[in-house]
């Protein structure tokens, strides 16, 4: 099926419970615009039974509870807060989040940079000279998903996943780049690892980014990685922030 | 002295859940709670609790408890487990008093996978992000973020009111699994009509895989005629996803915030705990509705979980509890601690 992609989006359930509003079926920039626009208009006011919103690369899902605010009213609703330009109800934000790149920390930096006819050095350079966007969150606390992964380096995920990685870890795989807050096997190439926590409940936010933010990493030696890892663990947030 | 309960042995998959997590799907973090929520809230419901509170989710595994400090009322409620306290068999779907030093065993008993254990006044731990649900595979909630073992202390709150004891009657839980209800959706377009049709068709059977993630199915293999890649989207409890080797995935309550395999159709809310509840080997078959229809199903055990739930007093009997259970009988079983 084609979809207009400026279009009306399509309305698919997911059971009674979940509505999602799709707005395309690729991963672009400007379908992800569409997406937070409606997640920050249905946010800023949410009618009752409106339960919880996740925002994803070409669809918002909206939890809702059907006994409260019926499919109709619903779609109604949406279809009105499409109409009025979006005002995001948060600023962008552009995150400098710091990297290790270097052993032990990049783990398969070698490995990848050699699939693609690079040095480490190289495959390292060109990760970090990119400015990346946050499109969403999945997969587990904090999995961090970003577009903006530079041509370059964007290298197919594994045919077979690796071994448990560490905690923090950068990746790159599928064509994206993406943070991984948990230990887990992976299918993606670990580049690097960042000493911030982007998952840490004990924290006021147990969350920093924001889909829609936009992100940069900033090369760190292993001596400097230890030293904010440890503050990084100890609570305090090390990756910078500024308006967009 | 405040109530708490002590775990005297506990099978493996028993974990605390309340209604679940909800708020933080938008940050990966997985809803867990209950993988029969009617059965949860029914059993808080038993005892005036709120639907939400956390409860003792028991596993095939079983377990057996005790109460220490002051009387606790509970309530069990979920598939047909065989219950004895000290001695005495109990309904599975029952509120009963614990004295202290009672011992409370609960095992797998006929059909379901799935029983609920809720006390008055709810288990009292810590919140993580808004909810006591454990979510194993992150360390989240519950007791330590894993699932209960022996020697465990689980602190009781504060019941406010005087409980009824006795037999929950409660139609509702009764729930045969071989027809379970879906909304086709939202990515049925990505199968051919006769793709859908043999979807509905099966049959399909309860593989033996299966935990509080996903439930897999056995059945005819589908294809997919717009392929099976697609960017990962939002997912739905009962959520049913068909990857690339044809075989349907029901995702469940420990499922990944988001995913990235076609779902050809969702279980409603009202025939969740049903699946969850059906063995390994269950036979199933789907049956798609309308949006409408779910509502209406939703709204029938809401209308039940939102009244009084009728309790009906046990009844000394003149057999043994031993005789009683021989006969595999699901009514009549005794309290004998019962007045007469």
């Amino acid at each position: 099926m084609s979809l207009d992609q400026g279009g009306r989006p399509l309305f698919l359930d997911a059971g009674e419970t979940a509505l999602v509003v799709e707005f395309g079926r690729i991963v672009d920039p400007a379908i992800s615009d569409r997406v937070l626009a409606l997640d920050a208009a249905l946010a800023a006011a949410p009618p009752e039974g409106l339960r919880e919103l996740v925002p994803t690369y070409r669809s918002l899902m909206i939890h809702y509870d059907p006994l409260q605010l019926d499919r109709a009213t619903l779609v109604a609703l949406v279809e009105e807060r499409l109409a009025v330009p979006a005002t995001r109800n948060r600023a962008a934000t552009l995150w400098t989040l710091p990297c290790c790149y270097e052993p032990p920390h990049g783990e398969d930096l070698a490995e990848m940079a050699a699939l693609l006819g690079l040095t480490a050095v190289e495959a390292a350079a060109i990760h970090a000279a990119a400015l990346y966007r946050v499109y969403m969150y999945g997969f587990s606390p904090g999995f961090t998903y970003l577009g903006g992964l530079p041509e370059q380096i964007a290298i197919s995920r594994r045919t077979k996943p690796r071994p448990p990685h560490e905690s923090k870890a950068v990746l790159v795989g599928g064509g994206l780049s993406a943070i991984a807050s948990f230990s887990m096997p992976t299918g993606w190439y670990v580049v690097g690892r960042t000493p911030e926590r982007l998952y840490a409940p004990d924290r006021p936010n147990a969350f920093l980014f924001e889909p829609g933010d936009s992100l940069r990493f900033e090369p760190i030696d292993p001596a400097t990685f230890a030293a904010l890892d440890a503050r990084a663990e100890a609570g305090e947030i090390v990756a910078r922030r500024q308006a967009a | 002295m405040s109530a708490v309960l002590r775990l005297l042995s506990a099978g493996p998959g028993i974990t605390v859940q309340d209604r679940g997590r909800h708020g933080f799907l938008r940050y990966g973090v997985t809803g867990a709670g209950p993988m029969d929520p009617f059965a949860h809230a029914l059993a808080n419901r038993a005892l005036g609790n709120p639907a939400e509170a956390a409860a003792i989710e028991i596993s095939l595994g079983g377990l057996e408890l005790t109460s220490e400090g002051a009387p606790v009322t509970i309530a069990l409620a979920g598939g047909d487990f065989q219950v004895m306290l000290d001695g005495q068999a109990l309904p599975p779907a029952v509120v009963a008093r614990l004295e202290p030093g009672a011992s409370l065993k609960v095992r797998a008993g006929l059909a379901g996978v799935w029983s609920y254990l809720a006390v008055a006044g709810g288990l009292d731990l810590p919140y993580v992000l808004g909810s006591r649900a454990t979510h194993t595979r992150t360390g989240m909630g519950g007791l330590k973020g894993r699932m209960l073992q022996v020697g465990d202390i689980l602190p009781v709150g504060m019941a406010t009111s005087e409980i009824a004891t006795g037999r929950i009657v409660a139609p509702l839980l009764e729930r045969p699994a071989e027809s379970i209800r879906v909304l086709l959706g939202p990515q049925d377009d990505y199968f051919a009509p006769d793709q859908i049709a043999a979807f509905l068709a099966g049959p399909w059977t309860i593989a033996a895989r299966g935990d509080r993630m996903a439930c897999f199915l056995e059945g005819p293999k589908l294809s997919h005629n717009l392929g099976f890649n697609i960017p990962s989207d939002g997912v739905a409890m009962g959520a049913i996803q068909v990857p690339g080797e044809g075989l349907p995935i029901v995702l469940m309550a420990d499922r990944q915030s988001t995913g990235g395999y076609p779902k050809i159709a969702t279980v409603i809310g009202a025939d969740l705990g049903r699946l969850a509840q059906a063995r390994p080997g269950t036979p199933i078959a789907f049956r798609a509705v309308s949006h409408a229809e779910a509502v209406l199903a939703r709204a029938e055990e809401q209308s039940f979980l939102s009244g009084a739930i009728p309790i009906e007093p046990l009844v000394r009997s003149l057999f043994s509890p031993e005789f009683l259970l021989g006969l595999n009988l699901v009514d009549g079983w005794v309290d004998a601690r019962a007045p007469a």
